[in-house]
Order: C-alpha cells, then sequence, then structure tokens
C-alpha cells in the first residue's frame, strides 16, 4: 500500500514537471579550461535500448552538442557543448518534450566516493587476479614434484619469481585491510582486519624469510590466494551494500530539484538544496513539499506515508508543520522554510541508516568466534608436535615436519566450516518454499537470539490498505469502484480494489481535489467523495473513514473504510509470547487507533505517535539495555530500524528500501511466516550447535592419535573428509524435522 | 630447465597484458554503466533514431 502511495504521487509529480518547463538548468553549467560547457542531470523513465537512443541521438543532432553520454544503471545525462549556457535549458526541455522526467543532479554528491571506492576494490581484485594465475603456474611445479629431482636452484629460481610478484601484489591489493586494520586499530579496537592483515603479512615475511635461506616453507601462493578471495568477498560485500545505499541516494534525489521562491511577489526557481531558512516556498498540488516548515497560506491535504508511513492524508492549515517529501494533495500552498535541505527531516532518515548499518556489521558471527579460536590453537598444536618430536623425543626433522603436517591436516577446519553453512543454505532453501526468503545466512543466527519482536502497525500488523467494511449493495459498489479506480487517493484505491468485477464506463470523469471525483453515467451526473461534498449531513459521523456516493437522483450511500488487522496476527503475538518474547507495537498513527489496535492484538507494550528519529531511539535505547531485538516494519519511517534492530523483517508489500534494509522479506499476507521464519531459526541454531559438537569431539578422538604420530597424513586426510560428511549428515536431519 | 629461462617471461608477459588490458578497461569506465552496455548492443550506429 505504501508502495503504492509513495509511487502514484511521483507519477503525477512527473507529469506536473513535464507541464512546467524548467529554467534553472543555466545555473548548473561547468565551464572547463578550453571553454567547454559541460552539464549533468537526471533523466528518469529510461527502460530501453530506444530510449537510450532516442535521447542520446536527439541530442547529437543539435549542431553545437560535442560529447553526450547516458548511463543507463544511474539515470546520468552528461552532456558537453561549445557556446551559450543558456542552451542548457534547451537541452534539459528537449529531454523533456520526448516524453522522460528530468531533474537537476549535483555531481559533487556521494555517488562520486562511492564509484571510486568500486574502482579501487576492482583495481585490487585483478591485480590479485592476475598474481594468483602466474604464482599458481610456478606452483604447480614446485608441488608436483620434489628438490631432489628439479635441483635446488630451480626451486629457489621459481620461488624467487613468486616472491617477485607476490610482494608487490599483496602490498597493492591488501591494502584494503591494512588500511581498515590500521583504522581499527588506531582507535584501540580490533576488527576482522586485523587478523586477516596479520596472517596475510606473516605468511608472506616467513615466505620471504625461507627463499633467502634456500628453505622449502613458501607460502605466497597461499598468502596471495587469501588476498584474492578475501578481496572477492569484499566486493560483493561492497555491491550489496551499494544497492542498499542507492535506494536511499534515490530518497535523497526526491529532495533534489527546484523549488518555487516567492519574494516580494517575484517568483524565482532555485535549487532545494540552496534553500535558507525563512524563504517562502510556493507550492503548487501534486508537487513533493521540498523543506521542512510552517505553511503560512493556503489549506491543503497532505500525504504523508513517506514519512509516517500512515495511509490517509492529513489537514494541513495555516500554521502547521509540514516536513520534506510528503505530498501537498489538493491545493496550493504558501511554506515559509524551517529547516534547510540537509537539514531536514528525511535526511535525517539517510543519516540514521548510514549510521546504523555500520553498527550491524560489528555483529560477529558464530563461525568467525570459533575460527579465532581454532586457528591459534590449531597452529600452536602443530608447532608443539614438531618441536616435541625434535627436540623431546630426538626425532630427524623431517619426520617431526611430517608429524606437524598430518596434525595440520587432521585438524583441517573443514568440518567446522562446514558445521554453519550447511546447516544455513538447508534452512534458508526450506524457508524459501514458503515465500520467506532470507538476504543472509547469518540473519537466522540473530534471528534465533532475539528477546524482543517489535512490530510496525500499518502495513504490518495490519494490511496497510483502506478496505471496505460492511455489506453493499452491488451496483452502488460498481459504480463507487468504477469512479474511485482513476483517482490516486487512498481510500479510492481501497474502494477500487475492494470491488472486483467489471467496470462501468463513465463520461467526464474529473477529480475535484479535496473533495472527490465526478462524472457521468446514463445521463446522470454521479459523485464520489467527501461528507461535505456529497455527502449527507445529518447521518451521524462513523468511527471509520467514510467516503459518499451521490447521484444527481438524490441517492446517497456512504462506504465506510478500514485498515483491517492481519487475520493471524494476534496469532502471531500469542506464539511470540508463548516463546517468552516480549513483543512492542511501534507506531507513527495517532494514539487512540495504536490503542485499538494493540488491545486486540494482545501486544505486550504499545508506543504510538512516534516519528523515524524517536523509533530509532527507542530501538537503540532497547539494545543497550541488552535486548536483541527482530523488527518487523515496512514503510520508510521503518528504514533506520530496520537497520539498526539486531534482525528485521519486512513484507513483501513494503517499500523497496525497507526490503532492502531488512535481512527476511515474506510473500504474502500471511504474518504468521514471522513466527515460522523464528522457530526454523531456533532449530537451526540447535543444528549448528550439534555440528560443532560433533566437530570438537572428533578433534579430541584424531588429534592426539596424530601427535602420537600413530596416522599418516594418507589416513588423516580420510578421516578429515569423514568428519565433514558426518557435519553435513546431521544438517541434512533439518529438511526433515517439524 | 633452460626452457624455464624464456617461457617464464612469456607467461608473465601474457598476464601482464591481461592486466594492462583491465586497468585500462576499468579506467575508462567501462564498469561504469553495466546495465547500459547490455542495451547498448542492441542499438545500431547507422540506424536513425526512431521519430518521436
Amino acid at each position: 500500500m505504501e508502495q503504492l502511495a509513495i509511487s502514484d504521487p511521483l507519477r503525477v509529480r512527473e507529469q506536473l514537471d513535464t507541464t512546467d518547463k524548467e529554467t534553472g538548468y543555466r545555473n548548473l553549467v561547468k565551464r572547463g579550461e578550453d571553454g567547454t560547457l559541460s552539464l549533468s542531470f537526471l533523466v528518469s523513465g529510461v527502460h530501453c535500448a530506444a530510449c537510450i537512443q532516442k535521447i542520446e541521438g536527439s541530442l547529437k543532432a543539435q549542431n553545437d552538442i560535442e560529447r553526450v553520454n547516458l548511463n543507463f544503471s544511474s539515470g546520468l545525462l552528461a552532456l558537453s557543448w561549445k557556446g551559450e549556457e543558456d542552451r542548457a535549458n534547451d537541452f534539459a526541455s528537449l529531454v523533456e518534450g520526448l516524453g522522460y522526467g528530468v531533474k537537476p543532479f549535483d555531481p559533487e554528491s556521494f555517488e562520486n566516493t562511492q564509484k571510486k571506492e568500486e574502482r579501487f576494490l576492482l583495481l585490487c581484485l585483478g591485480v590479485a587476479g592476475f598474481a594468483l594465475g602466474n604464482i599458481m603456474l610456478l606452483s604447480v611445479g614446485v608441488w608436483s614434484t620434489s628438490a631432489e629431482t628439479m635441483g635446488m636452484a630451480t626451486r629457489d629460481f621459481l620461488h624467487w619469481i613468486s616472491a617477485i610478484i607476490a610482494l608487490p601484489t599483496i602490498l597493492f591489493s591488501g591494502r584494503p585491510f591494512f588500511r581498515s586494520a590500521l583504522k581499527a586499530l588506531s582507535n584501540a579496537q580490533t576488527n576482522m582486519d586485523v587478523p586477516i592483515s596479520l596472517a596475510i603479512l606473516l605468511a608472506s615475511g616467513m615466505s620471504l624469510f625461507e627463499v633467502i635461506n634456500h628453505g622449502e616453507h613458501v607460502f605466497f601462493d597461499s598468502a596471495v590466494m587469501l588476498t584474492f578471495f578475501l578481496l572477492v568477498g569484499r566486493f560483493l560485500d561492497f555491491k550489496a551494500r551499494q544497492s542498499a545505499r542507492s535506494s536511499a541516494n534515490n530518497l535523497l534525489k526526491s529532495i533534489q530539484g527546484f523549488a518555487t521562491v516567492v519574494e516580494g511577489g517575484q517568483r524565482r526557481r532555485v535549487l532545494i538544496k540552496d534553500l535558507t531558512e525563512g524563504m517562502i516556498v510556493s507550492i503548487p498540488a501534486g508537487e513533493t513539499i521540498p523543506a521542512d516548515g510552517e505553511v503560512v497560506d493556503g489549506n491543503s491535504t497532505i500525504d504523508t506515508s513517506l514519512i509516517t508511513g500512515e495511509t490517509l492524508p492529513n489537514e494541513a492549515q495555516e500554521g502547521a508543520y509540514v516536513h520534506a517529501g510528503t505530498l501537498n494533495l489538493s491545493a496550493p500552498l504558501k511554506v515559509k522554510v524551517a529547516k534547510a535541505a540537509d537539514d531536514t527531516l528525511l535526511s535525517d532518515i539517510v543519516k540514521l541508516m548510514d549510521q546504523a548499518g555500520q553498527s550491524q556489521a560489528a555483529y560477529v558471527r558464530i563461525a568467525d568466534k570459533a575460527a579465532r579460536l581454532y586457528t591459534p590453537v590449531v597452529h600452536l598444536m602443530a608447532l608443539l608436535s614438531f618441536l616435541g618430536w625434535f627436540f623431546v623425543i630426538g626425532a630427524e626433522w623431517q619426520d617431526s615436519l611430517l608429524v606437524a603436517v598430518t596434525v595440520l591436516i587432521i585438524t583441517c577446519p573443514c568440518a567446522l566450516g562446514l558445521a554453519v553453512p550447511v546447516v544455513q543454505v538447508l534452512s534458508i532453501a526450506r524457508l524459501m518454499k514458503k515465500g520467506v526468503f532470507v538476504k543472509s545466512g547469518d540473519a537466522l543466527e540473530r534471528l534465533s537470539s532475539i528477546d524482543t519482536a517489535v512490530f510496525d502497525k500499518t502495513g504490518t500488523l495490519t494490511y496497510g490498505e483502506h478496505r471496505i467494511v460492511g455489506e453493499y449493495d452491488e451496483q452502488d459498489l460498481q459504480l463507487a469502484a468504477s469512479l474511485a479506480s482513476v483517482s490516486a487517493h487512498p481510500a479510492s484505491k481501497g474502494i477500487a480494489h475492494s470491488y472486483a468485477g467489471e467496470l462501468l464506463k463513465l463520461d467526464n470523469i474529473e477529480e475535484i481535489e479535496g473533495c472527490g471525483i465526478r462524472g457521468i453515467y446514463n445521463d446522470q451526473e454521479v459523485k464520489l467523495g467527501s461528507r461535505s461534498w456529497c455527502g449527507d449531513a445529518k447521518t451521524p459521523e462513523s468511527e471509520h473513514v467514510e467516503v459518499w456516493l451521490a447521484t444527481s437522483s438524490g441517492r446517497k450511500t456512504r462506504f465506510s473504510l478500514q485498515d483491517a488487522i492481519r487475520e493471524d496476527a494476534q496469532s502471531t503475538i500469542v506464539q511470540f509470547a508463548k516463546n517468552n518474547i516480549h513483543t512492542v507495537l511501534l507506531s507513527g498513527d495517532r494514539k487512540q487507533v495504536v490503542d485499538v489496535v494493540s488491545e486486540q492484538v494482545n501486544i505486550d507494550e504499545h508506543f504510538a505517535e512516534q516519528n523515524p528519529k524517536q523509533k530509532f531511539e527507542k530501538i537503540t535505547k532497547l539494545q543497550e539495555q541488552g535486548h536483541k531485538i527482530l523488527m518487523v516494519g515496512d514503510g520508510l519511517n521503518d528504514a533506520p530500524v530496520l537497520s539498526q534492530a539486531d534482525v528485521s523483517i519486512a513484507p513483501g508489500t513494503a517499500i523497496d528500501l525497507a526490503q532492502q534494509s531488512a535481512d527476511i522479506v515474506f510473500l504474502g499476507d500471511n504474518l504468521s511466516s514471522v513466527h515460522d521464519a523464528y522457530e526454523l531459526s531456533k532449530t537451526s541454531q540447535r543444528m549448528v550447535m550439534q555440528n560443532f559438537a560433533l566437530a570438537v569431539l572428533y578433534n579430541i578422538i584424531a588429534v592426539p592419535l596424530a601427535v602420537v604420530g600413530m596416522v599418516t597424513p594418507l589416513i588423516a586426510a580420510l578421516a578429515m573428509s569423514g568428519s565433514s560428511l558426518i557435519v553435513i549428515a546431521n544438517s541434512f536431519r533439518i529438511k526433515f524435522s517439524s | 630447465m633452460s626452457v624455464l629461462m624464456y617461457l617464464i617471461p612469456i607467461a608473465l608477459l601474457l598476464g601482464l597484458i591481461g592486466l594492462c588490458a583491465f586497468v585500462w578497461t576499468l579506467k575508462t569506465g567501462q564498469y561504469d554503466d553495466l546495465d547500459g552496455a547490455a542495451h547498448r548492443i542492441l542499438i545500431d550506429d547507422d540506424e536513425k533514431p526512431p521519430e518521436s
């Protein structure tokens, strides 16, 4: 519902934009050293190759254009030409005339730093890939034969070449890890990159020492391979974050554009980011409000769904405070700017999301915890067995080394490494069949440890859509739905969605802002709208939202609409309560409504009239008290809390940004999916623990045998594979668990 | 083993050429608009833009 509420106003806005010829692009032109002028702006509505060709072709046909490039992914059109600066407006209106939306764009925004970061990672990855390929080529030779066959000199020669390739590569491509590790260390903290950097540097340092001393323990290949694979992971991680950020960016773009400022009776178009406190902005009906401020003139209704997540428009009269990003629905308004664009509630949401994204990265997965404990122990054990055999027992150094190698092989943490992912992959596959999509493997792990579940109201506990309640005459309903289908007003959509039959064809349909819709059917005028416009004033007020249908013959019908609670909302809350999970309702809606809903679903605690920042603070406070939080929400106002909570779930009807911030998305109307996911996460966590127990048990038996030299490396390899198989077999039990 | 003396430099050189090509594609921004490239392949250079 909220998705519709947002996309529709934008469509209205784009239509308005095209009729309203822009004149502000001249101010955005940049002059190059050789007199070339350049301009970038955003083009929306580009879908296919023909669109690219149409836009680029039409611009190229202009005589003065030198270069034109449309970036399909970002929708950014870059132009350069020689001559007049004023041509900027012509180019923009040319693209508009082709039927595309245009918006100004500030190239110094952070999309550029993103691009740089991406190129840097790709470059590191490319260099590491090249080095890996070449070192492996040499290593195959070294591994497949012994020093006796190929001769010491040849082996040293191959080692030296590996060193020459590997050392600069590691210094170059390891930078993402070194930088992050240094940053953490300089703050007296530690992160995953510290041990990674240490391992890479130690492996290369030791290998260099060995090469100089004609040794055989040269691990340049391993060091470079580690770097390469870690970089692949880092790059994929970056891409995933970028897609989340780009939706935050799109959000910011919605407040990029022009606003009409009224000064001493004169109207002037300025960039939204140049708005300052005290300016008077004029906002026509159908446009987004560019900045937070106070209404000084006009009387309109405002769609605040973007900010509060609530579906019904609010009234805005003189003196009312309105937020940037909300949509002026019915009549022109004049607003006195109270905060500059950088300071608005909308940019606060974007900032909160960034903040939350960073805090969640601090989560340490159980597999990492195990690996941190396990790896040093294994290495120490191998070292001790070598030293023990060499010095205490007095064996040959080759034999001592063999024992150490066996210990390393037999303890290879494959079983440990498999313990978590196999279970997670199987659980995720099982949930997917139920229409629940888990986006990251560790989401289930985090879900299993929650003790508090926080729900949003609209769109989460409720359907998020006003639907007709009560019984009505089929003909009235058909007539009302036919009229309502042309309007984007939430109440109209509710009526249109409540009727599944065929729609009637009406003539002269007209939407009157703030009143309703009217049209002609069978030579009769039909009206659908508010009580004051076409309703019966004598009928007592209803507790629900009401819409009236009136015909010119004098017949009046009232439709009641309500945002209904999901059928299984109550049972889901009860199930959570059975698991001893504290449930909280956190809504931006009015207190009376929230009280009623929380009563109906039996939720433990509820808070009404919360803005996104208050929601965020509430969650952070709970987390500071040591609670692990599951957040279920769907609106833009929930996006920061979805990112901040320990784990988050969004319904498939949620807006894109909420879906991207959430760890888990469920499809369909059943809220019980949330509880199903929780149950399965519990089961899978139990499996993970069993797997760990199995792996540890295996080590307790096998390692002492290896240390005392009772197994050969071959048997060790077999035993290791066996332990992995046992762990996998155990994990498959999750497929059959109830 | 003297064969290594020229095989290894050849292998390295080939790898280096690949690396240089990659760096060139990166610097000329060929990874900036991956979705656009998929569409642009459908456009014929000699074709006039469709009349709007």
